[in-house]
């Protein structure tokens, strides 16, 4: 980062070292940073400009960057999505937004038919580098529309790389990697996280390359998953906001001497199976935690993962807790819906318990 | 019709076109009828599974994708607009590559070419027209040297919800894109009386407060200049326009079609008109333009290309099977490069 840059609100203005932020800031720096270093990214979407989106993700860029960087759109995600393809064959490297999860539906087809199939299509020569933004899952009783799990759907969808961050940390540097990536990736923000705090280290400055080259970056190589508690007995595999609740259970289960590994897929396609089945090598149980509905949703991928991987070595098949096959539900049924501590516990229970014959 | 109306401002300089140019689009015409009617016949004979026939449409077609500057400007197609591709010098063999089934949105370069792979949601690319368009505006460009987007579609694709959040948006962000309507009447089976509410897919555009015209798409020439306004329009950095060339889709859909189930040949005969080809070939006759060698010597050229049109096509072999893998991404993922070992191996096409 550019050491002249003036720092957005809210963000203190050292330009290295760890900061305490909340994941809305950790983004909206690490945006800050891309439209900095990178003059082909543009910035769009509903209200992503004066007001600095609803949740406030794109806060002062416009003001920051200017009104061809960071700008505002017509109502209509088809619309949005559609003129990022357009975009990306001129040469830019769009970063679009769509406000709440849901309201991706709208543009799916312009998301599947056309962002993740252009590269395809023209045999290499016209890249979509389109980063989509999307608000995702619940947990902050929103209406309808407002909070959905869509990783299964994306991550089916051949030529999209799908991404959720659970930390600040992880979302100011995997939405950097994000942005510079060749290919369009589906980046599922947790709605429910963003005013968490936690450190974010801006020591690396250049993420993006370090990773790609390999390079470890802050203990972690952001392609693939992540240890987020080291453990023995189980481990629990998590994405988005379920990964701090696993957090939480494994905390309380280690009350009972039940030692938990979690494990933060973080990259939902291409998902890491190598270090799924290191982690499940180890504890020869899993217990896969997600939000979608349970009926083909990633947990069934997650799982079919670590069969073929630690078949010979696992001690229980693997478990699942998961959102149910219901309509996402109103603000009063979300935590019946949401897995809660109870039901992850319960399921770490059946894969303890589980005996042979 | 009422292109002067809306468009006379930047088009006052515009010259008539000269002798030489009218003989090149009437070569342009007799190319493309010889080979859209061929490559209904190599259907027949097997060497392509299916093609989309746009018969009727040269003028439409030819007139303004003669008016594309390739330097600059971008074209967005569907997949019934041969005929702009061939009026814009692309490699024919991978334009016919889509038809012959060997790679989806065909072999040419788009980038190079200057038009956009073809694809079959019809409406899609009219919005990506829009972005590409919004691009130029983002660049810079110095007035009236801006490229600008053309984007193709049909009276059937005007009843899609991308087409109106495209017009929404390119007029509120003045995006330098013409939105060209080759109306031919049908959508497959349905008759734009009973696609297109509102009379005209043109009359849509007051609604966004986009200039329009409506053109006769069975006149070269004034689909000519009527694309050409239009551009100049764009390029003088005045926002979009849409042009509504009204045509008619003389033979089938597609190969796979049978149009006698939804309309009679008495009413195909009528309902077409003058055939643009011929009605062109008279004109230039009566102006002098042109005479009855030439003419030979148009149709010759074209039996002529279309035959190595389709020796080149015949000659595409099957496309390597690790395209298949290595074309999804940039940067492939590990699960696909698996899936592609594994086919390697278990398959004897290594």
């Amino acid at each position: 980062m550019s050491e002249t840059m003036t720092a957005l609100p809210g963000i203190e203005a050292a330009a290295a070292g760890v900061q305490q932020l909340s994941m809305q800031q950790a983004l909206n720096r690490a945006l800050d940073e891309i439209l900095a270093e990178n003059p082909k990214a543009v910035i769009f979407g509903e209200d992503c400009g004066r007001l600095g989106g609803v949740f406030r993700i794109t806060d002062g860029l416009q003001a920051k960057h200017g009104e061809d960087r960071v700008f505002d759109t017509p109502l209509a995600e088809s619309g949005i999505l559609g003129m990022s393809v357009g975009l990306a064959v001129a040469g830019f490297h769009p970063i679009p937004e769509v406000q709440f999860d849901g309201f991706a539906y709208p543009a799916i087809n312009q998301i599947v038919c056309q962002i993740a199939r252009m590269n395809y299509r023209s045999r290499g020569t016209l890249p979509m580098p389109i980063t989509l933004r999307v608000p995702s899952f619940g947990g902050i009783r929103a209406p309808e529309h407002h909070g959905e799990s869509l990783e299964a759907l994306f991550a089916h969808v051949p030529g999209l790389k799908v991404v959720s961050p659970s930390t600040p940390n992880d979302a100011y540097h995997l939405l950097k990697y994000a942005a510079a990536r060749p290919d369009p990736v589906i980046f599922m923000e947790p709605k429910s996280r963003y005013w968490q705090k936690g450190p974010v280290d801006l020591t690396s400055v250049d993420a993006a390359t370090a990773a790609h080259d390999g390079g470890a970056d802050n203990g972690s190589n952001l392609t693939g998953a992540r240890v987020a508690r080291e453990g023995r007995h189980l481990t629990l595999v998590a994405w988005g906001a379920m990964v701090a609740r696993c957090l939480q259970v494994a905390e309380l289960a280690a009350e009972d001497g039940i030692d938990v590994e979690v494990l933060d897929l973080r990259w939902l396609k291409p998902i890491d199976a190598e270090a799924l089945a290191t982690s499940v090598g180890k504890t020869r149980r899993a217990v896969v935690v997600h939000e979608a509905p349970l009926t083909s949703g990633l947990g069934a991928e997650v799982a079919q993962l670590i069969t073929q991987s630690c078949f010979a070595t696992l001690k229980a098949p693997v478990e699942r807790v998961t959102g149910f096959d219901v309509p996402y539900p109103s603000g009063d049924l979300e935590d019946e819906y949401i897995p809660n501590i109870d039901r992850i516990l319960f399921g770490i229970q059946r894969v303890l318990e589980y005996r042979r014959g | 019709m009422t292109t002067k109306a809306v468009l006379a401002a930047v088009d006052d300089d515009a010259a008539p076109l000269t002798h030489h140019q009218l003989r090149e689009l009437y070569t342009l015409m007799a190319a493309v009828r010889h080979l859209d009617t061929s490559a209904v016949a190599w259907q027949r004979q097997g060497i392509i599974p299916g093609y989309a026939p746009e018969l009727g449409q040269e003028a439409a077609q030819v007139g303004s994708g003669y008016a594309v500057d390739r330097t600059r400007d971008f074209v967005f197609p569907t997949y019934r607009e041969m005929g702009v591709a061939r009026a814009m010098g692309l490699d024919m063999v991978g334009y016919m590559s889509t038809h012959k089934a060997t790679w989806h949105g065909g072999m040419y370069n788009p980038l190079e070419s200057r038009f956009a792979p073809i694809q079959a949601v019809v409406a899609g690319s009219v919005l990506h027209a829009v972005g590409w368009a919004h691009g130029q505006t983002l660049s810079g460009h110095a007035e009236g040297e801006t490229g600008v987007a053309m984007t193709y579609f049909g009276d059937g694709a005007s009843s899609q919800g991308d087409v109106h959040e495209a017009m929404n948006f390119a007029a509120v962000m003045k995006a330098p894109v013409v939105f060209f309507i080759q109306n031919n009447g049908w959508a497959i089976s349905l008759p734009t009386e009973r696609q297109v509410a509102g009379g005209s897919v043109a009359a849509r555009a007051a609604g966004y407060g986009i200039p329009s015209l409506q053109v006769d798409g069975n006149d070269v020439v004034a689909v000519f200049e009527a694309t050409r306004s239009a551009l100049a329009h764009c390029r003088a950095g005045n926002g979009p326009v849409v042009i509504e060339a009204m045509t008619y889709r003389r033979g089938p859909h597609s190969t796979a079609d049978d149009p006698g189930r939804y309309r009679t040949l008495d009413e195909e005969r009528t309902d077409a008109g003058e055939d643009p080809l011929e009605r062109f070939r008279q004109r230039l006759l009566d102006e002098g333009v042109a005479d009855e060698a030439f003419f030979a010597e148009a149709q010759r050229k074209a039996e002529e290309e279309e035959e190595a049109i389709r020796t080149g096509i015949e000659d595409l072999g099957p496309r390597p099977g690790a395209e298949m893998f290595g074309l999804v991404f940039q940067e492939p993922t590990p699960a696909l490069q698996s899936q592609a070992t594994a086919w390697r191996e278990e398959s004897e096409h290594v």
